[in-house]
């Protein structure tokens, strides 16, 4: 008789791995990176390849020479890192600009604590972060897209940050929007980070990952309602200084953030009603900053805010036990 | 209309029901089979023969060891060679009766013949007493003597008998090909259990991947007239033939932690333990046999065997071929409960329910990666634990933590470490975590009854002599 395996039960595995499940988001994200692409041209695919490259080579390095451990590059979580800090930087970053925010986003908010799964707030928003209190220049010039074979760059501000210049000089919410029709937020953004171009492609991603049961949607679902209502109320309550709902979804990387930064694994809270207050939380402090802030937007750090109570709402939101009360 | 499932957590591996095609055949007598006495949840039964001892097949070889036990029967005619302990499955030693097989020479009190005995016995009692005497113990899997459960404790009363015939493991097929070939039988089987237990209604539970067996069941329920007995189509989900979870899914109530079925009213009995029922009661035919599912994608030949208990594994093995090149683990039972046989030597026993064979591709468990915190885990649990949670407290030894949060709640169903895509042994660790909270919980009973007992015995005391317990307390002061 040859050797037999003996070990305890369960005797099978779900096919899902970490890899496969981090292999579903980088398929998820495709449709924004070609979009982005597209609209912004090879400069774009620059910030992105100089994003991706080295958040995968700066974590095999310290998992190599500093932790002296196995690589975690195989999960791919890095290469999502990667990706998802290159759609939140305008594409006219300079390359050593992205590899900094590299360096933060791998190095220090997550390899620090200890690689995938130990790292408190999003690493690639707590790299862009850094980034735009670091290097508000490049982090704030912004230029209107020029597409992959379109003319000259023309310059410009994002149309959340042109609202609050032009509120600030006394100008009316209604006469700064008319610039903008949903219709372009909706499919090609004028100006902002590359991962804000279309909302169309991110919400294809998001369909894509909820159809893998890969997240799943309340998270998302509650920071959009959240952000039609509160902007509800205090659009309806005074429509001169306040910018309505759905300029709001549309606009300031909401959808990049409430689709794909907010609804990862490790810094968001695994029951229903942690994840739905999680989200209504990150919906409210967004338009808090966005409406009575000095930043033009606030979905970044909104959600690096609510990342910090992630292991309260743990505790605090439980699944009832069976036959428990 | 939306099919009965359990409410919380469950997952849904690939069914890989491949022998379900396979007739139940049987399994030609081993030469020597080893009766074990430990064979069911309780005290070890007693031997009642000697070495040397003439035996007939249905003939009684060992007494119940206690109210928990049960009668052990000869699965074969011939000579006790030996009464001496053996690796079971698990290689632990256990007490077997060795019985060199002689001929097929069965009790005569025991009807072989092929006709169904439809006629329910009045008496509840006798039925209760037939199916302690015909060494019957539930054949799902937890081999709990079946006459205890149908004795309920004074004050609970069952509302309902749920037959279950989910078969929600993977592979295993030998409850839908009984529901098939033997649909009758287990049917007059559930009206005995519904009798049993004072009239109470009766539901069939099947999932619904056995289309032929639901309409078969239906169709005999309508045939024979039993009254308040339905089928009831389950959507495929697993761990559905989980005892709590089945009871969420049929009746809506759930089963405290700690408490037993018969707390919100509810008699589990398996399909196997049905047909056991009715052999026992109508045909004066104890367990001796049970059908086997031999089976797995690297396995040559599937089959469904009536074996007789005690018939050792290698033989079982042999007569299908020998064990295939590419079989790294054999498992009794199914692939998310069943234990992985160490000993090939060892014997079937009464609550032997398969043999699956799987390849080191199929069942080679991938290394530990970080947790990545996705509550698959949480999502997974039929039993609304946190198996993450459990997993580090237990791993830090943290027992009362474990208690606090209810490990001792933990079914084993494997469901955590099946869907965790890190691959972490949740289970493995969680088990250790049980083990120590529900030894706490033991320990704490057992200190209160004492203490209990102590306080009565002290008031007996003092009620029979208040005289010299008064003086105590003086001679105290």
């Amino acid at each position: 008789m040859s050797k037999l395996l003996v070990s305890p039960s369960p005797h099978i595995h779900a096919k899902d791995s970490t890899k496969s499940l981090m292999l579903d988001v980088v398929i998820a994200l495709i449709p924004a990176v070609i979009c982005s692409v597209v609209f912004y041209g090879w400069q774009e695919l620059l910030v992105l390849g100089v994003s991706v490259a080295s958040c995968v080579l700066l974590e095999w390095a310290i998992t190599k020479y500093m932790l002296k451990k196995p690589s975690t590059i195989g999960d791919l979580s890095a290469v999502i890192t990667g990706i998802l800090l290159a759609l939140n930087l305008p594409y006219t970053t300079p390359w050593w600009v992205v590899f900094v925010g590299a360096v933060v986003a791998i190095g220090v908010a997550k390899m620090t604590f200890g690689g995938i799964g130990q790292n408190i707030w999003n690493p690639a928003l707590v790299g862009r972060v850094f980034l735009l209190v670091s290097f508000p220049t490049y982090m704030t010039t912004w230029n209107a897209p020029k597409g992959l074979f379109g003319a000259d760059a023309v310059s410009g501000a994002t149309p959340l940050g042109t609202i609050q210049e032009g509120l600030m000089q006394g100008a009316s919410v209604q006469e700064l929007t008319s610039a903008y029709n949903y219709k372009d937020l909706l499919f090609a953004n004028l100006g902002g980070s590359a991962g804000e171009v279309c909302a169309l492609a991110l919400l294809a991603g998001f369909v894509y990952l909820c159809c893998r049961k890969v997240i799943k949607p309340w998270i998302t679902l509650s920071i959009f309602a959240t952000v039609a209502l509160t902007s509800l109320i205090f659009w309806g309550i005074n429509p001169e200084r306040f910018t309505d709902p759905l300029f709001n979804l549309l606009t300031g990387g909401l959808i990049l953030g409430a689709c794909f930064m907010a609804t990862d694994y490790v810094t968001s809270p695994m029951s229903l009603w942690g994840g739905v207050v999680f989200g209504v939380g990150i919906g409210f402090l967004t338009m808090m900053i966005r409406y009575f802030g000095s930043y033009p937007e606030g979905v970044s750090f909104a959600i690096l805010i609510m990342n910090s109570v992630v292991p309260l709402l743990n505790m605090w939101f439980k699944q009832k036990k069976f036959g428990r009360k | 209309m939306a099919k009965a499932t359990f409410s919380i957590g469950g997952v849904h591996p690939h069914d890989s029901k491949i022998s379900r095609e396979c007739a139940i055949e049987q399994l030609p007598l081993a030469p020597t089979v080893y009766i074990s006495v430990a064979q069911h949840i309780g005290a070890p039964s007693v031997p009642c023969v000697a070495v040397g001892d003439k035996v007939k097949v249905g003939q009684v070889i060992a007494e119940p060891g206690g109210f928990v036990g049960a009668f052990i029967h000869s699965s074969v005619s011939g000579t006790v060679k030996s009464i001496a302990p053996r690796a079971d499955l698990a290689g632990r030693a256990s007490i077997h009766i060795e019985i060199a097989v002689e001929g097929d020479e069965w009790l005569e009190s025991i009807d072989r013949s092929d006709t169904l005995v439809t006629a329910i016995p009045d008496d509840a009692k006798a039925i209760v007493d037939k199916i302690r005497l015909g060494g019957v113990v539930g054949l799902g899997g937890a081999t709990f003597p079946t006459h205890v459960k149908l004795s309920p404790p004074p004050g609970s009363k069952c509302e309902r008998v749920i037959i279950n015939g989910c078969e929600c493991e993977p592979y295993l097929t030998s409850d839908f090909r009984t529901l098939l070939e033997k649909g009758e039988q287990v049917v007059v089987g559930a009206a005995l259990l519904q009798k049993a237990m004072g009239g109470v209604p009766c539901t069939i539970a099947i999932e619904e991947n056995k289309p032929e067996a639901i309409a078969h069941i239906r169709e005999v329920i309508g045939k024979l007239g039993y009254k308040d007995m339905d089928v009831m189509v389950m959507k495929m989900m697993y761990p559905q033939g989980g005892e709590k979870q089945l009871i969420d899914a049929v009746m809506h109530r759930q089963v405290g932690s700690g408490a037993l079925p018969i707390s919100v009213g509810a008699v589990v009995q398996n399909v196997a333990t049905a047909l056991a029922v009715y052999d026992a009661v109508q045909k004066g035919k104890p367990i001796i046999d049970n059908s086997v599912t031999v089976t797995g994608e690297c396995f040559p030949k599937q089959a469904n065997l009536l074996v007789r208990v005690g018939t050792p594994l290698q033989y079982i093995i042999d007569y299908l071929g020998g064990i295939p090149a590419d079989a790294a683990k054999i498992i009794s039972g199914g692939p998310m409960m069943g234990r992985a046989v160490a000993n090939l030597q060892a014997a079937t026993v009464k609550g032997t329910g398969a043999l699956l064979f799987l390849t080191e591709k199929q069942t080679r468990r991938a290394p530990e990666t970080n947790c990545i915190r996705c509550g698959c885990c949480a999502d997974a649990c039929p039993m609304g634990l946190e198996p993450f949670l459990l997993n580090k407290l237990s791993k830090a030894a943290d027992w009362e933590a474990c208690e606090a949060n209810a490990a001792q709640d933990c079914i084993e169903c494997g469901c955590c470490l099946y869907s965790c895509p890190a691959h972490i042994p949740l289970l493995d660790n969680i088990r250790v975590g049980k083990g120590f909270a529900l030894n706490a919980i033991r320990a704490r009973a057992a200190a209160a009854k004492a203490a209990a007992e102590a306080a009565k015995a002290a008031e007996a005391a003092k009620a029979a002599s208040p005289v010299s317990s008064s003086e105590a307390e003086k001679s105290k002061k």
